[in-house]
């Protein structure tokens, strides 16, 4: 049985518990977090992704936190504090983990929050792991390896694909379910990859990704039935998760409409990105500055190689992160890259030029930097691009469903109206 | 061509209308549903089928309440914005703009060219309709006589827009000063023309021809009338038809779902049968069986004070009066403090009258035969109560309160009140109070919601209470605030769920939302004590004493006067601080009682407070002064060391000098980082040859100036307050405009994390740009620049703003070296002062107040006057800034990282080691990093023993919630003495 050491109120994720531990993740983005699973697992950790979705949950992430603070916070806290109460593990025996950004939104500081909640639960004992690149909280029982970070990297790559393609096919789709099923096949193939320790770990499989989206490419597709094509861009956490946003890519698609939901790869390429802008604008270190340079051309590379393939098979080419930054001149400074900052202005300007003007803007109700580079763009957007047709939603613990739907619905009558 | 139906279905009623093929309405009807959705649709069709029977028609829904109905039905539906746009356009002739009020949501279109653009409210700014049924039971009328209220009107009162919640925060405190009805009402409107405009405008204009949609815009003409004098409109188009317009917008399209209106009533019947309740938002039942029932009635019988006949009693009696927010109670107890006569009674939006009532009630009973040797007031209106009836003094509610609960439990570790409007709760240790928890502004109001809810659905408030007792699957309508309760029950309904399923829904909420929000405990028997009084009014609802029980896990006691405890402690403390004779008005006095009010704003500083003069035969009492000088009362309290108005003049006293020659004009506005940055921005042009040109002093006349361009109606007032200042500054003659983006502020100490500004703070200018079209993007200066380093501030200002003033890079790093000196100079003057004010409160024995928050805050419209209001109250008060270099406080549970939070938990830490000194947290609401900070500083406190003690702000500009946390705070810093 590991023994139990503090630093301060921090227990410390030690080596002992690398072996017996197991990790509980949040979920947050299924197309991406499976993989993490895997890594992790290869990498000799034993991990689980939380799949407790009920409504109890929110409950108790109110209980444990300070109910101003934004959704996310308070529903990664309940998935964890419902997981530990009533999922049946052997509480001596799990660790949290859960990712820091250390940027200037509230939102850095989740794990403190996470800690709080867990002194206030009497859980105090369970290590709570921060995964972060900018040396937040180090634990000598968990690193993260240069291999690791190349696995990551792919996985991430992966799930972007994924998301992507999933959500370009299922909407035609001839064979119901076809394009589900072929998802966890393809998912199961590109696990495998990421598990491999040797030389494989390094590289991007090419041929595997070739596989991958040609597979897709085969499914049988009806693109007669014209839909309204929707983007959701928004806060990280509400865009991604179905547990904070309601469900919404469901929701989207059961009205009718066929879901484009960007990247998560560019938003991990433009955390390093803002450490280059400030360190260059601001003053910093000079290393540092250039290992994140070095660190997005070279992450850039993988993504064009897969972005090539993807468009060979007549999918909708991911646009480099480079010019995608270039869409938000003009509009929004570099320098505001707080929370999502510029590029999640970028992502709605690049909708509209992919000519999908439909957009749901999703944020926590009260999310600070969703203010101006969400809800404070959307003007001078309008003004540049008058077919533009944005939704703003908030999502909140107390927030009703039928609010958030009929504005949707106003979106979505708009654009079916504007097709004609 | 078939007959074509539109039937729209709104939050609180339900509109139909059936068109031929040449678009003229045959038929048309418009009712309150009441909530039972189903039935009244039936009952409607039903009737629709007398007239038109056998027919096949067309039928399309529309409004979010049938939503999931015609879903269910697989009927057709239509967004109701579109429907509204389809039956504007049917209209023929141009609109520029088309606003539509409903009873839970607002929209707005803006038809320009081509492109239409619809809005709707955001989730904060729900429940207009809502809002005047609630504001009309508060007056004690029905909407319609608010309308002719309104008619009459005097005097605007600024009252919060933000919210409902917000806006009734405003509204009590009126009528307990005693504010007409007829201002009030008018007020009302005015609060929601702000709401609509600052909410859905963003940015574009309401001008040209505007439509005015939905029921209150429709059968309201004075709430028209304000729209149209305040947005100055010529040309307004209200349809014939404007309570079913959307209905007929609906009809004009249906085209897609044929059928007889039998087969339809047959789908409704069918559909009503299932149970489609969503199923995981159901609590658990109140309770489980009748015995759980019983058991529960029989326990909180036994919490009793006697009463006794008060026609067979001779002697001595103490009388308390509790003019409450919502309600006035009145306690008249003997020397054994049984209770000799109590009043309960609605204000009616008049507590004196209320009281007078009572007062003469009393006399007759009494006699000659018994004496009332004191009388005490307390509650909101306490000053306003002592004052006409003569009362021999006022005590502070809380004291009232743990007065009246010991009586019932003399060993009483915690009491909680709910009542109308606000929440309280105390901790008690050792006979002394030392935790006060008070609700702030978001959590207000829980209690009269259930009340006024009730009403709109045609029960008393004690069916609706006792409903909620059968219920088996109360339904969760979550607990952020009323506003988002009343949606929340809009779902419910919509979903079928039952009038005892929302009652038991409600108490849960009410609960949950003093659990969780208020009080902030997970495990109330632990943090607080088993030994519970629960009281206040709402707690007379069973469903609410019962869902607490359950909540908390255990039992607590309900006296039997929960609602008259304020008033039973008044009279309690009466008998104790008897003097030999009382000094109420006997029967003589009442009978010679008058009472006139008149409104005023007082002038004797820049606050101007909104004065209500009240005339007790003769007497002048004045109410909403912030210190004594409104009252008239000369005093030298204001001589009283205060950094917020010192830092506030000298913020201001960075004037260009009218001798000297410039080279152009810059605006800069009085807002958010100026507050800190001013001595460098002001030093550092005025080296380079620029005169600047400040913004005017905040005020709400400010506000509105900018109101229309905001983004997003969630966001804090000092952001909403910037387009203010800036459509100010672009009326003055400036050349430039300069508003800089600072993400990163000063360092000040070693142990933080990082020095980040908020993200509002730092880049509010992108949203000014981005969102005001009065600005010339090409003389509004807006660079990214950092103050902390010479050479890269020098680069940023050469990048950004120097294609436009051709600075040399020597004349740069001058004026840097000036500016950064001005500013050091300006804190160590603050920090100098901050010394002389503690030193000055220490050496007088003088309570000392660290009023904590961010620079901005020492905005009079920001902080309300709160400054002023603890100054008259003779409290020395300080800033963060002015004392934060004397501490460290290193060991911070959170990321440490922004350079205001580094000086509230180092002052925090420094002030709660001093005797006779204290911290009250400002916080905005909307500021989401206070969520944060709030519960740090509040452990730093406690750590030492200090009570911590918060007041949100907001544009509302209540006065009284602060008055009563102010003065409890007060009391226990003598208590812990």
């Amino acid at each position: 049985m590991a023994k139990l050491i503090y630093e301060g109120t921090r227990v410390i994720f030690t080596k002992e518990m690398k072996k017996e531990y197991k990790i509980l993740i949040p979920s947050m983005a299924p197309y991406h977090f499976d993989f993490f699973i895997d890594i992790l697992e290869s990498e000799g950790y034993q991990a689980e992704i939380l799949q407790n979705h009920n409504f109890d949950l929110i409950n108790e992430g109110m209980k444990y936190s300070h109910n101003d603070i934004c959704v996310p916070a308070m529903l990664v806290i309940g998935q964890f504090i419902d997981a530990i109460k009533s999922g049946g593990y052997d509480v001596r025996k799990i660790a949290v983990m859960i990712s820091q950004t250390g940027g200037g939104c509230r939102a850095s500081n989740y794990l403190s929050l996470i800690r709080k909640a867990f002194i206030k639960a009497g859980y105090e004992y369970i290590p709570i792991v921060s995964f972060n690149s900018v040396g937040l909280e180090s634990n000598p029982g968990f690193n993260i390896s240069n291999r690791m970070i190349f696995k990551l990297t792919n996985s991430l790559i992966y799930g972007d694909i994924l998301m992507q393609i999933v959500n370009e096919v299922i909407p035609y789709e001839v064979n119901k379910g076809e394009t589900m099923a072929v998802y966890k096949e393809m998912h199961n193939l590109l696990a495998k990859s990421v598990s491999y320790n040797d030389l494989r770990a390094w590289l991007m499989p090419k041929r595997l990704v070739d596989k991958v989206v040609k597979r897709f490419s085969e499914i049988e597709v009806d693109r007669t039935v014209i839909k309204p094509k929707v983007g959701v861009v928004g806060e990280i956490y509400v865009k991604y998760s179905p547990l904070g946003n309601n469900d919404l890519e469901q929701v989207l698609r059961d009205e009718g409409c066929e879901v484009i939901t960007p990247s998560i790869f560019d938003f991990f390429l433009y955390t390093f990105d803002s450490t280059v802008h400030d360190i260059k604008k601001y003053g910093g270190s000079k290393l540092i500055m250039f290992s994140n340079y070095i660190t997005v051309e070279f992450v850039e590379r993988r993504k064009k190689i897969v972005a090539k393939i993807i468009d060979k098979y007549g999918f909708i080419k991911p646009l480099p992160y480079r010019e995608l930054k270039k869409l938000a001149k003009g509009f929004i400074g570099y320098g505001t890259h707080v929370g999502e900052g510029w590029l999640l202005t970028a992502e709605m300007i690049h909708l509209i030029h992919n000519k999908v003007p439909n957009i749901v803007c999703t944020q926590p109700f009260g999310c600070l930097p969703n203010h101006i580079a969400g809800k404070g763009m959307i003007k001078r957007i309008k003004d540049n691009f008058p077919e533009s047709n944005i939704v703003t939603i908030d999502y909140d613990t107390s927030a009703t469903e039928i609010n958030q739907l009929n504005r949707i619905r106003l979106m979505i009558a708009n654009a079916k109206k504007n097709m004609k | 061509m078939s007959l074509r139906v539109g039937i729209d279905i709104g939050s609180t009623t339900i509109k139909a209308v059936v068109i031929n093929e040449h678009n003229e309405m045959l038929y048309k009807t418009y009712l309150r549903h009441k909530s039972s959705i189903t039935t009244s649709l039936i009952n409607l069709l039903k009737d629709i089928q007398n007239t038109f029977n056998g027919k096949k028609m067309f039928f399309n829904f529309t409004g979010s309440a049938s939503m999931f109905l015609a879903e269910g039905i697989k009927r057709q539906f239509t967004q109701e914005v579109i429907s509204a746009t389809e039956a504007l356009e049917n209209e023929g002739g141009k609109f520029d703009v088309c606003i539509e009020l409903g009873g839970e949501d607002a929209k707005i279109i803006f038809f320009s060219g081509n492109n239409i653009e619809q809005r709707m409210n955001g989730t904060c700014a729900g429940g207009t309709g809502a809002f005047i049924d609630q504001m009309a039971t508060l007056l004690d009328v029905d909407s319609a006589e608010v309308n002719e209220l309104a008619k009459n009107y005097k005097k605007i009162y600024p009252i919060a827009s933000r919210c409902g919640v917000f806006a009734k925060s405003d509204i009590q405190p009126l009528l307990n000063q005693g504010a007409t009805h007829e201002d009030i009402a008018i007020s009302i409107y005015q609060a929601i023309v702000n709401q609509t405009i600052a909410g859905l405008s963003q940015g574009r204009k309401i001008k040209g021809r505007v439509a005015f949609l939905g029921g209150p815009l429709t059968f309201a003409s004075e709430l028209r009338k304000r729209f149209i004098e305040f947005l100055d409109l010529e040309d307004v188009f209200i349809p014939e038809h404007g309570e079913v317009f959307v209905a007929f917008g609906a009809a004009l399209v249906a085209n897609e779902t044929e059928s007889t209106i039998e087969e339809l009533i047959d789908c409704v019947i069918k559909y009503d049968k299932i149970d489609r309740r969503n199923q995981k938002k159901t609590l658990k039942p109140l309770f489980e069986t009748k015995k759980h029932f019983s058991d529960f009635v029989e326990r909180h019988d036994q919490a009793k004070v006697e009463q006794v006949d008060i026609s067979n009693y001779e002697g001595n009696a103490y009388l308390g009066i509790d003019a409450g927010s919502t309600t006035t109670k009145l306690v008249l107890i003997n020397e054994n403090k049984e209770i000799l006569y109590s009043f309960y009674s609605h204000n009616k939006g008049n507590p004196v009258d209320m009281v007078k009532t009572a007062l003469y009630e009393i006399y007759n009973l009494t006699k000659d035969k018994i004496t009332i040797k004191s009388a005490f007031s307390t509650g909101y209106g306490e000053q306003l109560i002592k004052n006409a009836f003569n009362l021999d003094d006022g005590e502070v509610e809380t004291i009232c309160h743990y007065k009246a609960a010991k009586h019932f439990l003399p060993e009483v570790e915690f009491i909680i009140d709910i009542g109308g409007q606000d929440m309280k709760c105390f901790k008690v240790e050792n006979g002394v109070i030392t935790t006060i928890i008070l609700n702030e502004a978001c959590s207000s109001g829980c209690g009269s919601f259930i009340e006024t809810f009730s009403t709109s659905l045609g029960h008393t408030i004690e069916d609706f209470a006792a409903l909620a007792l059968e219920s088996d699957k109360p339904v969760d309508l979550g607990s952020r605030c009323t506003v988002f309760m009343n949606s929340g029950v809009k779902q419910a309904q919509a979903e079928g769920a039952s009038p005892s399923d929302i009652s038991a829904g409600l108490a849960y909420s009410v609960v949950k939302n003093a659990l969780y929000k208020v009080i902030r405990a997970v495990d109330v028997k632990a943090e607080f004590g088993e030994k519970i009084i629960v009281q206040g009014g709402t707690f007379y609802n069973n469903g609410i004493l019962r869902a607490f029980e359950q909540e908390i896990g255990t039992e607590v006691i309900r006296p039997n006067i929960a609602g008259l405890m304020g008033a039973f402690g008044a009279a309690l403390v009466a008998m104790e601080k008897q003097k030999e004779e009382s000094t109420i008005l006997d029967i003589e006095g009442l009978n010679n009682f008058t009472y006139k009010t008149n409104s005023a704003v007082c002038r004797k500083c820049s606050n101007y407070c909104a004065l209500t003069i009240n005339i007790f035969n003769g007497k002048k009492f004045i109410s909403g002064n912030r210190c004594d000088k409104g009252a008239g009362i000369v005093s030298d309290r204001h001589k009283l060391p205060n950094l917020y108005l010192y830092k506030y003049d000298k913020i201001t006293s960075y004037i260009s000098n009218k001798d000297k020659l410039y080279k152009a004009k810059i605006g800069i506005p009085l807002v958010l980082n100026m507050y800190e940055n001013i001595p460098f921005w002001f030093t550092f042009f005025d080296a380079l040859g620029y005169e600047i040109v400040y913004s005017n002093r905040s005020s709400k006349t400010i506000y509105e100036l900018g109101q229309e361009t905001i983004p997003s109606d969630t966001i804090c007032y000092p952001a909403k307050l910037v387009h203010g200042h800036i459509e100010n500054l672009l009326k003055k003659d400036i050349d430039f405009l300069f508003y800089p983006n600072i993400p990163y502020n000063f360092i000040e100490k070693d142990h933080r994390d990082n020095e980040y500004n908020c993200p509002i703070v730092a880049f509010y200018p992108e949203v000014i740009g981005a969102n005001m079209d009065n600005v010339d993007l090409n003389t509004y200066l807006d660079p990214y620049v950092s103050l902390n380093r010479i050479d890269r501030f020098i680069k940023n200002i050469q990048d950004s703003i120097n294609a436009k003033m051709n600075f040399t890079k020597k004349e740069l790093r001058q004026a840097y070296k000036l500016a950064i000196k001005a500013y050091k100079d300006f804190r160590d003057d603050v920090l100098e002062e901050g010394k002389r004010a503690l030193q000055y409160g220490i050496n007088n024995n003088k309570n000392i107040i660290l009023l904590a928050g961010r620079p901005y805050h020492i905005d009079p419209e920001i902080n309300h006057g709160i400054p002023k209001l603890l100054q008259s109250l003779g409290i020395v008060v300080i800033s963060a800034d002015s004392v934060n270099t004397y501490a460290d406080q290193k060991e911070v549970n959170v990321l440490n990282q922004w350079t205001y939070h580094t000086r509230l938990y180092d002052s925090a830490k420094f002030i709660s080691k001093i005797d006779n000194a204290n911290l009250i947290q400002l916080v905005s609401f909307g500021c989401g990093l206070d969520a944060i900070t709030t519960d740090e500083v509040k452990s730093i406190l406690e750590e030492n023993n200090k009570l911590y003690t918060q007041i949100k702000i907001d544009e509302v500009n209540n006065l009284g919630t602060v008055n009563i946390r102010v003065r409890s705070l007060l009391s226990t810093m003598k208590g812990v003495e």
